[in-house]
Parts: structure tokens; sequence; C-alpha cells
């Protein structure tokens, strides 16, 4: 039987292929050829995709281009949420690879964030592992880490290096035994029809009474559309990397080990498929 | 930690007991009589019951009570009948015990007490100091009292041989009532009863001091209980200088007793020599006109509690000042108070006389912090709930959300009629039916119940506050919880209440209703205690009902265990958390949460995800680039050469992608040298084995490579933290392993071994270790460190891994890896915690002079007056810390009386000069003397393992097996560290923890043993002779005979090991035996053949190949004792082998081998003529023992 610290390598190494195509809107000097890349799924747009950008800046004159952003069937894409979950919320049961536009002008300032260096997507990372760290454990681990211990997590989602970065974070999913779990679980639920960007409340992983709470307790207190009885037909998915784990499975160990590595849990509920 | 037990009575006077794993009080169905006062150890309760006679329970364990009885048959040889039983009227009787002074005919033996039973007729023992006699047991001596010798001689005139029997306790499980055989000295009945002072003194083994309080005042102790005797002989009066009412009694030399004015008596004089103690001193009570009622002792505290009900605790006890300072007063209110093991305390509340437990009681803090209720129900009262609870088991459904109490279970009754009349109906039928008849209860007194009654009419009388509940200062309840959660139930109580109908029939119905409702699950005092005093006498006629909160009497927590990591479910009760203990009780090797379907949903649906999103676009570009890591500190290095000290020095490790894509990694040490700047560097994949070396001055490991094992010289470094070190090594065994492809828990195929400091390894084994002629030399196998500390493992092919603690626990291995500190790889689950106690010895030495007798003052050429054993190191008491900063201290210093030689009264052993051999007795000849002290530590850790309770072991082996056998029942066979041979039963590859232990008789204690391949089970009793069970298979899996096999001339054999067919053993002067002529038709084998010397250990597998821990062996840089070595050579038809190849080492103690049934692939080679190994045997040494350190730092 597989062991739980493989679940943490496959989510860790889990790539979704994409296909970057230039929008027809921009102009250039020659036609760009459509760029093909292997994305990290717990990685950031834009600190992934240097090499689009430098793909296309040969095409380009200097003085068409501005900040890029990137779009996917007419949804600008947040770089500030992890790719996974763009994906999974856009783009799931839809054909691989996924077909991204490139866009260098027009920035949609009303739903996407300026990202001006990777500094940004840090600053941005390391204040959710904060935000997260707060609910679990209220923040004692994350401020009893040195500024190296910070930047050990930080450079290992940078560089892609498993170990370097479970060294570290592994002690943001320490609890104490007799607790059962964290303090509240860090999760967001992301809806694509709704306009709030998402749902997030304090939740603890065990009931006042001592029992284990899985995701369905979740959802049944959070989004209870999102579950249905036996008889009716599939509405939702409830995604999560991918996947659609059973609602039995305790939110505890979802947190552990399918926590995106800024330690949020990020679920996607989309519409089911009608096939 | 295996569970034990809280005993507690209730007001009626009915026993229960609570189990620290357990959820619920069951009651001691047994007890026929009620009891007033219990008092408990780990092995058995005491009690008095309302006959006022005293009452024992002995646990019931699965290595029996024995005692051999013995006696000799003494024959004189005349010329003319040759020996007979004719003695000369000067000689011994014809029978007599082995003085000769005694006559001991077999008919004056007779069984103590009813409670014995004989269990076979008297025999002759043919084993004479470990040789057998083959002649009728008989010992030949030219007159008596003389030498007695084995063979008959010219001169032998008087022969004579023992005759043994063994009587058997067989009062277990069950009260039975110690006669009171002095009547006329025992005039009125007891009223108090306590029991301790175990820890005074090792022997005789289980040796407890019962002290007693007559109806009259006076102070009894009952003598001669120990293991062999658990009734105890004897009562012997203790004068008081008043009239006593309670006493109590701590596991050491602690006695305390309350007098009727309200004043303590404390017990002086207590000792190995003296249990009864010699005075007492008089402490007044805490609170001047307020007299003390009740006084409970620990081994370092006191507690009691006045008769205003208030608590207090005494503060300084220890043994040196057994009275203490002075009084602490602490909260709560008590009725009484117990202490158990670890100073833990228990209490009765005077309100609610609910059971309390003071929590967070640890050795720096004695006091505790607050009173926590117990609250958990009786056991009939969760009938219900644990019958939907077993059923939702077996539906699968093993986690919380869906699995609520009864109310669930009545919701899904609502769906389906027959099961509502299960869950509903059935179940309280059976309570009424066990209920006895109505009845007033006898225990108590008349007044105790109606102040019961006023204090539950003082909580009628304020029901709108909260009633009392789990901690004093915050009172909360949970049951009206419960009664919200069980409202859908109501639907049920019309078919319900016609059950219990007749006894309600004076109550007004809705009260019925909720009460019902609310019933089965929990205690619903609040609705009954509405009715009157009449009902509650109603109330009372059913006394396993639901409505009552238990009431409690007395409560003993001699023989409860907890320490500070125990986890007690005892506070509040919810079924997910039983159902989780029950789950992990029932299956050691598969957790629930391994198993369940979200898991394996979860599993399957990533890997297919990540076929679904990757397979088809492996050649797309990875959008980040890999590159190599490097992550540098600074540490401390063991210089390699001369004048070796610790050198400051950079450290980095380099990890980069390998060739095959696996990563790869290497290590640079940068030092300077005479102002140049140098570095050393170590390939990753090259490193075999990292080893932590903790002691109290320094964090250090040392890095081996095949190279380094060969000079017994490894790379040692030292960092500044244990953190620091720990990182390090957690991030080193990770490369180590990713550079090797390891990962994961280990094969079943794994060759395990043990350093002396308890550090487990494990290595894989490859197809090539056992080639022959050309194996893989055994310096090059990598291990890696699994959690836990050991002193003994063993292994089959089946995965079936054991282990044996200092402390003799015996710990089963989960199939797990890792623990041991955080960052190692490991597994998520199936780590748990583990802890090991050992001894720390220092001797006290002295010399005599004339003047002043034994002094510390020693010669200016004399070792230091505190010493280690060998005299080089100064060791007081003061400068002696535990072996490693994991360790803590948990006793103080005490003598030790248990030394080699024996010792006097006072611990001493004498000898000529230092250093010599030591004995004893003091004689004219000697000048010196020393004594040992010991201190016990522990230390806790986490690794793969999970106690196997409750038998403490000495020894363990299990079936070896062939490449691809399936053995359903592995056998394996264990000695328990009394010498008691034992079999497991219910062992198989997936309970690998197994069911339990059947004894094997035997007339002596053992040391070792060993099953081969056929069962061939082979032992070594602790005089050092050989014996051989016979008829052993998998149907009769204890065998039916012992075969005594005579030791190799003049040795004492110490350990035994058994493969395929080969058996080797070992002699305590290091020489390696091995077994000639051994067949299937004679299993026995013929003769011994010496092998090598300087062997401590062997390890002989399931191919024959032959592995042992060998001391002194020789590497280029330096001498190694403790080195895994393996004999070559040893092909079937030549099983002895012909040499040597060295391993890992040395500070290694253990190793076994008996998982590797790998067959080596078969290739032909012209023969073995030239081979590059050594052909050398072991090579000896005279030079001076290391120190068993791994590395010898």
């Amino acid at each position: 039987m597989a062991d739980d610290k493989d679940v943490l390598r496959d989510v860790w190494f889990g790539r979704i292929p994409a296909c970057f195509t230039l929008s027809p809107e921009e102009t250039t000097e020659r036609e760009a050829e459509p760029y093909y890349l292997l994305l990290p799924r717990v990685s950031y747009l834009t600190l992934v995709t240097d090499k689009v950008k430098k793909h296309f800046l040969r095409v380009m004159k200097a003085e068409d281009v501005e900040e890029m952003w990137l779009e996917y069937e007419g949804t600008p894409l947040k770089w500030h949420y992890p790719i996974g979950v763009l994906f999974d919320l856009h783009a799931s049961n839809t054909a691989l690879p996924w077909n991204v536009t490139v866009h260098f002008k027009n920035f949609p300032e009303d739903d996407l964030l300026h990202c001006a260096s990777n500094s940004v997507i840090e600053a941005h990372f390391m204040s959710c592992i904060k935000e997260a760290d707060a609910l679990k454990h209220k923040g004692q681990v994350i401020n009893d880490m040195q500024k190296k211990d910070h930047k050990q997590l930080w450079m290992g989602l940078q560089n892609d290096k498993f170990d370097q970065f479970w060294a570290m974070n592994r002690k943001l999913m320490e609890y104490p035994t007799e607790e059962g779990g964290f303090r509240y679980i860090p999760f967001r639920i992301y809806q694509t029809m709704s306009d709030r960007p998402f749902i997030q409340k304090l939740f603890r992983p065990v009931s006042p009474e001592g029992h284990t709470l899985t995701l369905g307790d979740l959802l049944k207190e959070l989004f209870p559309a999102a579950i249905c009885a036996e008889d009716e037909p599939k509405r939702f998915q409830v995604v999560i990397h991918g996947i659609e784990p059973l609602l039995e499975t305790p939110i505890q160990w979802l947190s552990e080990h399918l926590s995106h590595p800024d330690n949020f849990l990020h679920i996607s509920i989309i519409p089911a498929p009608s096939d | 930690m295996p569970s034990s037990l809280l005993w507690a009575v209730d007001v009626y006077g009915r026993v229960y007991s609570l189990s620290t794993s357990g959820q619920q009080w069951e009651h001691c169905r047994d007890a026929h009589l009620e009891f007033k006062r219990v008092a408990a150890v780990q092995q058995c309760c005491w009690s008095i019951a309302c006959d006022h006679n005293i009452y024992l329970y002995v646990h019931a364990s699965e290595v029996p009570i024995r005692y051999q009885e013995e006696t000799y048959e003494n024959q004189r040889w005349n010329p003319v009948d040759g020996f007979s039983d004719r003695l000369l009227p000067s000689d011994r009787w014809q029978w007599s015990d082995v003085t000769g002074l005694k006559h001991q005919p077999l008919v004056d033996f007779q069984l103590p007490s009813e409670n014995w039973e004989w269990e076979a007729d008297w025999y002759v023992d043919e084993n004479f100091g470990g040789e057998p006699t083959e002649k009728g047991g008989w010992t030949y001596a030219i007159d008596f009292p003389a030498t007695y010798t084995k063979d008959k001689k010219w001169n032998s005139c008087v022969r004579r041989r023992r005759w043994i029997r063994y009587r058997r306790y067989k009062a277990q499980d069950t009260w039975v009532k110690i006669p009171s055989e002095q009547t006329e000295s025992l005039p009125d009945p007891f009223n108090d009863i306590t029991c301790g002072g175990w820890e005074i003194t090792e022997e005789p083994r289980g040796c407890l001091a019962l002290w007693a309080v007559s109806l009259q005042g006076k102070v009894w102790v009952r003598c001669g209980i120990n293991h062999h005797n658990p009734e105890g002989s004897v009562w012997e009066e203790v004068p008081v200088p008043g009239e006593v009412v309670q006493i109590s009694c701590g596991p050491g030399d602690l006695v305390w007793a309350v007098l009727w004015e309200g004043h303590l008596l404390v017990r002086e004089g207590i000792g190995r020599d003296c249990l009864k103690g010699s005075s007492w001193v008089t402490v007044e009570s805490p609170s001047p006109g307020v007299g003390v009622v009740h006084v409970a002792v620990g081994v370092n505290v006191v507690w009691a509690v006045t008769k205003d009900h208030k608590v207090w605790f005494r503060r300084g006890v220890n043994s040196h000042n057994p009275c203490g300072s002075g009084w602490i007063g602490m909260v709560g209110e008590m009725v009484m108070i117990n202490v158990g093991l670890n100073d833990q305390v228990w209490a009765i509340g005077f309100e609610d006389r609910a059971v309390y437990f003071r929590q967070g009681v640890t050795a720096s803090e004695l006091s505790g912090k607050a009173w926590k209720v117990v609250s958990v129900p009786r056991d009939s009262e969760r009938s219900h709930s644990s019958a939907s609870a077993s059923s939702l088991q077996s539906a699968g459904c093993f986690f919380g959300g869906e699995v609520r109490l009864q109310s669930q279970a009545s919701v899904l009754s609502d769906a389906d009629p027959e099961t509502e009349r299960a869950g509903g109906e059935v179940v309280p039928t059976p309570e009424i039916g066990d209920a006895p008849k109505p009845r007033i209860p006898k225990v108590t007194s008349d007044s105790f119940i109606s102040e019961l009654v006023s204090d539950r009419e003082g909580q009628i009388s304020r029901r709108d506050v909260p009633p009392a509940g789990p901690s004093i200062p915050e009172e909360d309840h949970p049951e009206k919880e419960l009664e919200d959660r069980a409202s859908p139930a109501q639907v049920l109580s019309p078919s319900q209440s016609g059950g219990v109908d007749p006894q309600w029939s004076n109550v007004d119905l809705e009260e019925a209703q909720t009460h019902l409702t609310s019933g089965p699950g929990g205690d619903a005092a609040e609705t009954s205690s509405l009715s009157s005093v009449a009902t509650y006498n109603l109330a009372l006629e059913e006394p396993y009902g639901p409505d009552e909160h238990p009431k409690w009497a007395w409560v003993t927590g001699g023989g409860c265990l907890v320490e500070c990591h125990t986890q007690l479910n005892w506070f509040n009760t919810s079924i997910s958390t039983a159902l989780n203990s029950s789950m992990q009780a029932m299956s050691l090797s598969i957790t629930p949460a391994q198993t369940a379907a979200w898991r394996k949903q979860i599993f399957e649906q990533l890997s297919e995800r990540s076929k679904r999103e990757m397979e088809n676009f492996m050649h797309f570009e990875q959008a980040i680039e890999q590159s190599v890591w490097v992550k540098k500190g600074t540490m401390q290095w063991w210089r390699d050469w001369k004048p070796h000290k610790w050198v400051d020095v950079q450290f980095a490790l380099e990890q980069f992608s390998g060739a095959e894509g696996n990563k790869d990694g290497i290590l640079f040490i940068y030092y300077t040298f005479n102002d140049e700047k140098k570095y050393l560097h170590v390939f990753i994949n090259e490193v075999t084995i990292l080893v932590p070396v903790l002691n109290d001055s320094k964090h250090t490991f040392a890095i081996y490579t095949a190279e380094r094992t060969k000079q017994r010289w490894p790379m040692r470094l030292a960092a500044a933290t244990e953190l620091e070190m720990h990182d390090w090594l957690a991030l080193l065994s990770v490369s180590c392993c990713d550079s090797r492809g390891i990962q994961g828990p280990p094969s079943k195929q794994a060759i395990w071994s043990v350093t002396c400091k308890g550090d487990i390894f494990v290595s894989e084994p490859t197809k090539e270790l056992e080639a022959s002629p050309y194996p893989t030399p055994c310096d090059q196998m990598f291990w890696r460190q699994v959690g836990g500390h050991l002193r003994i493992i063993e292994s089959n092919s089946l995965g079936v891994v054991w282990g044996i603690g200092y402390d003799h626990t015996a710990w089963v291995h989960t199939g797990g890896y890792g623990g041991f500190f955080q960052g190692l790889a490991s597994s998520t689950d199936n780590i748990y915690t583990q802890t090991d106690v050992k001894c720390v010895y220092i001797y006290e030495n002295q010399r005599w002079n004339p003047v002043t007798g034994y002094t510390n003052r020693g010669l200016p050429t004399d070792r230091y007056m505190w010493s280690d054993a060998s005299g080089l190191k100064e060791c007081t008491k003061n400068n002696t810390k535990p072996p490693s900063p994991n360790w803590t201290w948990v006793s103080d210093w005490t003598i030790d009386y248990a030394v080699p030689g024996g010792t006097d009264r006072e611990g001493w052993q004498y000898a000529a000069d230092f250093p010599a051999s030591y004995h004893g007795n003091k004689t004219l000849k000697d000048f010196v003397r020393r004594r040992r002290w010991a201190r016990k530590c522990k230390l806790t850790t986490t690794g793969p393992w999970q106690e196997v309770p409750p038998i403490p072991l000495s020894d363990i082996t299990i079936l070896p097996c062939g490449p691809k056998s399936t053995v359903e029942q592995v056998s394996l066979w264990a000695i328990s560290n009394k010498g008691d041979i034992l079999c497991r039963l219910g062992v198989t590859s997936l309970t690998p923890g197994g069911s339990s232990w059947l004894h094997v008789g035997t007339d002596q204690p053992f040391k070792s043993i060993s099953i081969g391949a056929v069962h061939q089970v082979w032992a070594i009793a602790k005089d050092g002779s050989a014996f051989y069970r016979g008829s052993v298979s998998a149907q009769n899996p204890a065998g039916d005979c012992w075969y005594h096999i005579p030791s190799p001339t003049g040795q004492k054999l110490k350990q035994v090991s058994v493969g395929r067919t080969s058996v080797y053993t070992v002699d305590e002067n290091g020489n390696l035996w091995y077994r000639h002529g051994v067949t299937p038709s004679y299993p026995q084998g013929s003769s011994w053949e010496h092998i090598s010397n300087n062997v401590r250990k062997v390890s002989v597998g399931p191919l024959d190949q032959v592995w042992v821990i060998a001391d002194k062996v020789q590497g280029s840089h330096s001498l190694s004792c403790g080195t895994v070595c393996r004999r070559l050579g040893v092909l079937p038809m030549e099983p002895k082998g012909h040499s040597w190849d060295y391993g890992i080492g040395g500070g290694w103690d253990h190793i076994t081998v008996r998982g590797n049934a790998m067959e080596a692939p078969r290739i032909l080679m012209p023969s073995l003529t030239d081979t590059q190994t050594a052909t050398r045997p072991l090579q000896t040494n005279n030079q001076p023992e290391m120190n068993g350190n791994p590395v010898g730092c």
C-alpha cells in the first residue's frame, strides 16, 4: 500500500501541460509560434512563465510590450491563485494541453493584480503561509522560524525542490496529538459562477464532541449545494489537485496532504459536466 | 504502553475496574460479595469484603505462578545390597532437604492452600549443574556431606538424587478468601487495607507489604507475600501508640497512618531487611482542630484529607525524610484520596462522589495542576451504543462524521423496524435480567445513604446551575448535549417503555419518556432526580439503570500506570475515539485509516491524474530547470591524523540529479591545515551508514564508507546543536537513500542490527549478498536507521519483526519506518512513542585501615573512591550524567544488591585489593571493598514499534522461512526475563503481534532460544546447558519434551541460533561452536566443533548463512569491538564455511539475518582457489577492550 508520503510527492510534482499562444490582438513583427510548457500545479503563473515571456518578446517590438498577462477562454487568469486551482476551476474536463492566451496589452486592472517582480509573488506566498499558520497554530510556528527558514520555503517552491521545501514545511504541519488536528483548517472554496472570489471561514478539524470532521462536513456547512442526495444527478464536482476526494475524507488529513505550498487547502467547485 | 487498571468500589460495594486504554468501568462480576475497601497493585488486588474477610484477586498471567518443591533421596552403599536406603544411624534422613538436616519425605509435602494445585507427580531431576546425569539422576560422593559428582567412583559410598514437583497457583482472575488462620490473635475484623512496598527489594521477586487496620485500631502487617506466595503467610501485629483508623503504604518505604484523634503516624526504619519498620513518628494535622480522616502516600508524596473535606499536600517527603516538611492546602473537597504509580493521584469528590484524577502530576510537579472528573459510563450502560458501534464497525465506516451516539442508530432504525427492535428493545432486556433483587446496600452505613440522598436534594434545589462537571473550576455537563442529540429516539419511547414499564408505574408519564429517551446513552441524573426519595430507592433496584451518576466510595490506583504521555480517554467520551482505539487494538499491521476507502480513492485518482495530465506530455519543457542545490554549514571534525582533535570545518552537501534521474550528491569538508585550505569529499552513494553518537558534551555523528569500515575509522563530525545535527542527519540520510533508490519501509528480507546504544539499523540485502563464491563484501552494505531503542531484534522472511528493549519490554514492528527524530524519512502512520529504561552504575570504593576500619580514604595509588566499574574514571553521584541528553533520570541512586558475586547486607563486596575478584562476605584477607549504586534513566523516542504487553522478555526467536514458503502460523518462541519459555500463538504476517502466550514448562530458567526452519527448537538454560525440544511442528507448536544436550567440555553456553539445518552456539568465553551430526532423524546431533573465538553473538539465517558480532576486529587504523562479520564459504555441503568477512562496527551488539532468504543467482565457478577475501580467522588481539561506543569515541 502506498504511503501518505507519496501523496505529498504526487501533489508537489503534479504538472499541467500548457500551450501558450499569443493573443491575435497583439502586434508582432512575425508570426509567433505557440510555446509548450509543463507547469507545476503548485506554483504560480508569473513565477514559471519567464520562458514564455522571452519566447514571445522575440517577435515583438519593445514599445508594444507592457506587463504580460494570461487569459483562458476570455477569463483573465489570476496569477495569485496556484496554477492547479486556475486549471481545475476553468479548464477541468477540457482537452489537454491547456490553451492559454498571452497578452502584453490592455492589462485588465479590475481583474488582475500587478506582478512587477518575483518579490511580489514571494510576499503574497509568505503572507498566505502566515495566514494559514495563524489559523493552524495561532501563527506560532511560522513566527518561531528564522528568516532563512522562510527563505527556504520560498526557494523550495521557486526552484521546485520538494525536499528543501518539505524539510521546513513539515514543521507547519505538526499539531499536538491530543488535539487531533490544527486549530482551524486553512481552506478556500472557489467557484466559477460566483462573484465572490472565494469562501473562507473558521472551521475546526474535530467537532466539540471529538468527532473527526470530513470534507463532507465542511461542504455541508459552507456549500451544501455541493452535496447531493443519492438519487439526484450530480450537480457539482468538488476538485482538489485535479481529483475528487470522497466526502468522508477527514479534513485534517486533506489539510496535511493536499494543501498547496501556501498551506491552504484550495477546493474548486465546478459544475458537473452534463454528458 | 500496556493498559493497566484503576479499581474502585461504588457506594453499594460493587467493584469496578477502569482500564487506562478503556472508556468504561467494567463491573467485576466475579465478586459475589460487596466490598468495603480495595487496594490494588499491578499484579493483584486486595480487598476487605462486607463479611470482614480479606480477599485477593490475582490477575491471570500467561506465565503461571509455579513453585518448585524439591527433596533429596539419600542412599549409602553396603557390600550386601549395593546402594540401598539403609543408611547409618549417624547419617541424614533417607529423604531430606539439600542440607540433610530436615526430614522431608514426599508425603509430607502439602499444598499450602486450596488455591494451589500440583502440576504433575514427583520426578527425578536428571540435570546436574548443566550436565545430564543419564543415570537416574544419582550423584555420588564419599560421604555426606561432601562434593557430589555425576560419575560413580571406586570410593563413592553415598549417593543422592533430587526429586522435584511443581505446584501451580490456580486462583487467578477470581476473588479468593484469605483464610484467617490466627483466629485467636485476630479478635476483631479488619477495617482498612493498603498494599505497597514492592520497590524496597527485588528479592524475593514480587515481594509486597500488606498493611491492615482492625476495627479496634490495631495495625497488622502480612508477611511473606511474594511472587511464589501471592497469599502471604501470617499476620504480624505492629504496636501503635493510639487507635489507627486508616493506613496507606507507598511503592517504596513510605507508610503513613491516621489516628482516631486526627493526627498522623509515620513509620520509620522500613528497609530491605525490615519491611515492618521500627518506630512511629507523629505528625500533626494540617489544620488545628480539624483532624485528618484520610491519608495516601506514594513514593515521594503524601496527600491527606481532613474532616472538613479539605485536601492537603505534604511538602518535602522523600525516602530520607519520610515525615516531609509542611502542609500545603489544595483546591477541591474530597472524601478520600489515593496515590498510585508514578505518584499519580485519584480522589473521590465530597459533593458528587465522583472519581477525580489529578492532572499534571509529574516528577517535577508532584502536586499536579487540577482535578478532572473521570466521566466514563459503567459497562452495562454502554451496551446500546457499543452495539451500534460494532455494527458500524462491521459496515466498515471508521470515521467520525457518521458515527454519532445512539441517536444516529435510532434514526437508522426508523428506516428498518427490525433493527429498531434490536437496537431499542432487546438490548435493555438483559440489563433488567441482570439486575439483582432489590435490596438496601449493606456496605455503607445508613447515615451515609442519607447523606447521599441529602446531597442529591441539594442538587435538585439548584438544578438550573450546571451540575457537577469535568473539572471543578469550570463546571459543565455533557448531559444536555446527550439529551439534545438523543431527541430523534423519542419516536421509540412507547415501545421501550413497555419493556421497563413496572418500575416506573408511579412516575408521571412525561418524565418517564424524557428519561427513557435520554436513557440508553448516558447519565440523565437530572430527570430522574426529580423523583422522590421513594423513587430513588426504586431506581436503586435497577442498579445498572442509566439514571444515576455512579457514586463511588473507594478508589485505588496502585496498579494503574499513568505517564505524562499516556492518553487517557476517561474525560470526554465519544464513540469515534473509542472506535479508533479499539481498531488500533484489533490490528497492529493494518490501521483503519490505511484501508479506508477515501485514502484508496485519493491514491488511485492521483495516479490517474498524473497519467492523464502528464503521460503524453513528457516531451514538454519543464517550467523550472533543475539545478545543483547546495547546503552549507559549519561543523567540527575529528581530525584523521594525530594528534586527533576537533577542528572547525566548513561542511557542504551538493546535490544534483544523477545519471539515471536519481539524485546524487557529494559531501565536502573544507579545513585549514598549516594555513593552507584543503578539503576532503565523500560521494553520497558511497556512504554506507550514518551513526548518531550522542553524548553529554557534543552532538556528533559518524559517516562510514566501505573504505572507512575497513579502516575502522569513520569520519566523525560534531554539530553545534542537537537540532542542527538532526537537520544534517535527516538531509544526509534522505540523500543517501535517494542516491541508492531506497524508500519506504524495510523489506521482509531486511537484515536488522542494533548498536550498543540501542540504535536500530536496517539493510536491504541484494541477491549477491549471499552469492558464492564471490559475495558482495559486507562492508559495502548500506544501513539506514529506524527509530526506536532496542537491545535485541529478531525477524523472519515473512516480515515478522520483534524487538526487546533494555527494560525487557517486547515490541513488534508495525511495518513503518523512520521516527527517531523529525525529518528522517518516515512513514506517517505506524510510528508510536517508545520508551526504554536502563540503569547507570557507579561504584563506591573503600579501603580498610587498622585505626578506622573501612573508610573512603584510599591509598594514593588507589582508584577514585567513586568510580566506574574499571576504576579508571571518577564517577560521583553528582557528576554522573545520563548517557545522552535523550535520557533523563527517573530514580534516585540506590544500592544494587544484585551484583554478580553477591553482597553483604549493606551491598558491599570484598576483595584483597583493587582490582580483584569480589565476593559478598568479609574475610580476614580482604582490605578493600566496593558497592554498586544504580540509577535508572529513561528514554522516550518514536519509532515503528508497538508494545506487546504484558510479559517482559529476555530473548525471542522467529521461525525462519524459505524463499517462497507460505506459513500460516509463524512459530515464535520467547524467554521471559525470569527465564520462562513461552510460545506465541496467532502470529501471522498480517498479525505479527500474535494473540497470546503459551507457557512451556521447564525445570530451570532459560536465557537463549532459537527455532530452525523445520521447527527444531534449541534453548540454553541459565546454567549454560543446551536443550533440544522434541516434536515441535506446525500442528504441535509447543512440542512435547526437552532433551538435555551436553555442552562443549568445560564451557557454559550463552546463546544459540538455528538456521535451516545448522546449529551454532556461543559460550560465555566467546567461542563459536557448530553442532555436528544433526540429521532429520537425529536432530540433536552428536558433537560440538569449535569454529572461532572472540564471538559475542551469532545469527544463522534461513539459508544457513552465519553472521556474528565479533570482538577485536583489527582494521587498518583502529581495532573494533562489536563488529558485524559474516562467514564466507558456507555451502549446503559445507555448512561451516572457511573464513570471515568483516562488516560494519564496532559498537554493534546484535544482528539478525533470519529474514534474508534471498538465494543468490547460481553461477558456475571453477573453484574457490584464490579468494581475495581474507582466509584468516578472527584475529585475536590482546589490546584492552575499547569502550563500546559504535565508533569508539
